[in-house]
């Protein structure tokens, strides 16, 4: 009874009495959820354990903490506070985001106008050399750039931490395969009502790509403020230092004080998963839509 | 009014300057330069900052490795004595050989866990997208966390692994402590951060399939497994092969997590080729070894992934 089969195949939608088969089935949904819930659960482990970590008095190198804090304390919280400058660590991190954010949507939406809607000689090259650079490690650059840097007296600076971010490969790429999904016609009415290119861009393209332009912020407050190897090269004064150098900092300077190093940890990761959380569509779709073209 | 249409009037209105032969017109020469001013303009933020802080440097580097220099004192011309220096030291050989422990011990794990979870989350399963914001958690940590929270977690003495382990008897290895464990230690921490993003890009590669190849499968008799290898694993071959190319693009170039985690140790273990570049500049003023070796890193880097797009046509199915 080929169609019996093929209608249990499709799922549970058969009358037919629930057969040796079904039962199979029915036992690999089973097992399946249980392997993923169990998978889920040993992949939030690391974070349920550092708060539980930052939430433990002394937590030293030699004791495990419970499970469940006999005495739960924000005492590492209330050192990073007062001991260490985090609070201002923390607005270092978040200005020098911002700064980056904003400007990488400037230099990527204005380049992926040029790439989707002013054909020039060259065209083809220019954007091979613009993603090509996607390809040059940053760690090939770190001599020359520190060196530049100290030229223009930047080192130290925020103006030279925030200098080699300012263009971004990934992000004009990005913006322009969505403006490439404007249809042109668009363009083209504008252009009937006298509008001239910086008018149909700021009043056409731009509120038609805004699912992009949300994943671009994304991503771009996201990899500054993870950012770590240029930061570490660049900024010396702890005034300066942002969340992942402090954060590494306190690793030699607190050795065995596990609970504050957990504490910095949980600080450094709740903004971006206040982020994630209200930005979740985007930045799937960023990764996403990364893999497919 | 076509797509083509709009090309074309768009087209008129200024790049003459592109297609046709130019006009000896004052006013179509104004209208030229006007464009060309244009197209400048919506170029010039984001190439600017790409010239002096990417392409200059790159050229600048090139430089610098063929010179002796500590960063301070003037450069001393040496030709390519940086590069014959690296390649006759053992060490840059282990630098690389244990950059490639990396890729090959990070890369399956990600890979084949990524494609279960994918596979697994693209059923009708309940409360998919919150397992799927779950998995992909690590992902938005950055690698500092990462490190710092795994160190604790693979703390030999009281870290919560050894802990478990010692629970049921088994006494826990040494872990980031170890030179033998180090860097299996960086691996697991890698491979916890990056799982998501694997399954993610997997995900959208198999939402991508047409039902309707399985259901054509299906009434071929195909069972589970023969599905996977003749429809899923061809059809999701552009998506793993975007992977492949950016998991060794990224590889090759670890370092925070290894800093962090490590700092190269114990005694050099886990030295990678970037902390070694690193360690070259900062800690010995060694700069221009440290310049060959990025170029060397470069072309490393270069290469496989050349080699990786030449080599794609023999299993990557575009539909």
């Amino acid at each position: 009874m080929p169609d019996a089969t093929l209608a249990m195949s499709r799922g549970f939608s058969t009358k037919a009495p629930r057969s040796r088969e079904a039962n199979l089935r029915l036992a690999g949904v089973i097992v399946l959820h249980a392997v993923i819930i169990l998978g889920a659960v040993a992949m939030f482990f690391p974070f349920l354990w550092t708060i539980i970590t930052s939430l433990t008095p002394g937590a030293s190198l030699t004791n495990t903490p419970a499970l469940i804090p006999a005495n739960p304390s924000l005492g590492a919280y209330q050192q990073l506070f007062v001991e260490r400058p985090f609070a201002q660590v923390i607005l270092n991190s978040f200005v020098l985001a911002a700064i980056t954010t904003v400007v990488q949507l400037v230099t990527s939406s204005t380049a992926a106008y040029a790439f989707s809607r002013l054909p020039f000689r060259g065209q083809t090259a220019v954007f091979g050399v613009y993603l090509a650079t996607m390809m040059i490690p940053l760690q090939v650059l770190i001599v020359p750039l520190f060196v530049e840097l100290k030229t223009f007296g930047l080192l130290d600076t925020y103006l030279g931490a925030l200098l080699p971010t300012f263009a971004s490969a990934f992000g004009i790429f990005l913006l322009r395969q969505a403006i490439n999904q404007v249809p042109r016609e668009l363009d083209e009415a504008a252009t009937l009502d006298g509008a001239g290119h910086f008018r149909i861009f700021t009043g056409i393209i731009l509120p038609n790509i805004r699912p992009a332009i949300a994943t671009l912020v994304v991503f771009a407050f996201m990899g500054s403020w993870n950012s770590f190897l240029w930061p570490l090269v660049v900024l010396r004064s702890p005034e300066l230092q942002t969340l992942p150098i402090a954060l590494a900092g306190l690793q030699g300077q607190y050795t065995s004080q596990w609970d504050v190093i957990m504490a910095g940890s949980v600080i450094s990761v709740l903004p971006m998963l206040a982020l994630y959380i209200f930005a979740q569509k985007y930045v799937i779709q960023g990764v996403a839509s990364s893999g497919i073209k | 009014m076509s797509v083509s249409n709009a090309q074309t009037s768009l087209v008129d209105r200024a790049p003459q300057f592109v297609h046709s032969k130019p006009v000896r017109d004052g006013r179509t020469r104004n209208n030229k330069v006007r464009y060309a001013l244009t197209v400048l303009a919506f170029l010039l933020p984001s190439a600017v900052p790409l010239l002096l802080f990417v392409l200059g440097p790159m050229v600048a580097a090139a430089w610098v490795s063929l010179n002796q220099w500590n960063l301070l004192a003037p450069m001393k011309w040496v030709g390519l004595g940086n590069y014959a220096k690296l390649l006759g030291d053992p060490i840059t050989g282990d630098v690389f050989l244990h950059t490639v422990y990396y890729i090959v011990g990070y890369l399956p794990l990600v890979y084949i866990g990524g494609l279960a979870l994918a596979l697994a989350l693209n059923t009708a399963l309940k409360g998919r997208s919150f397992l799927r914001g779950i998995y992909f958690l690590p992902v938005v940590t950055s690698w500092i966390v990462v490190a710092l929270v795994w160190r604790w977690l693979l703390s030999p003495s009281n870290g919560i692994v050894n802990s478990a382990l010692a629970f049921f008897g088994i006494h826990g290895p040494g872990w980031w402590t170890d030179p033998h464990w180090a860097m299996p230690s960086i691996i697991i921490a890698s491979a916890w951060k990056d799982l998501g993003f694997i399954m993610v890009i997997l995900l959208a590669g198999l939402q991508a399939i047409p039902s309707d190849m399985y259901d054509a499968a299906k009434v071929d008799g195909a069972g589970w497994w023969r599905r996977l290898f003749s429809v899923t694993l061809p059809l999701l071959s552009p998506s793993s092969f975007f992977v492949l190319v950016i998991s060794l693009i990224n590889g090759f170039q670890v370092f925070d997590q290894v800093y962090a985690m490590t700092g190269g140790g114990p005694n050099g273990a886990s030295e990678v080729v970037v902390q070694q570049i690193y360690d070259l500049t900062f800690r010995y003023g060694r700069a221009g070894e440290a310049s060959a070796l990025s170029w060397m890193l470069f072309v490393v880097v270069l290469a496989v992934t050349v080699i990786q797009i030449r080599g794609q046509k023999r299993w990557v199915t575009y539909a």
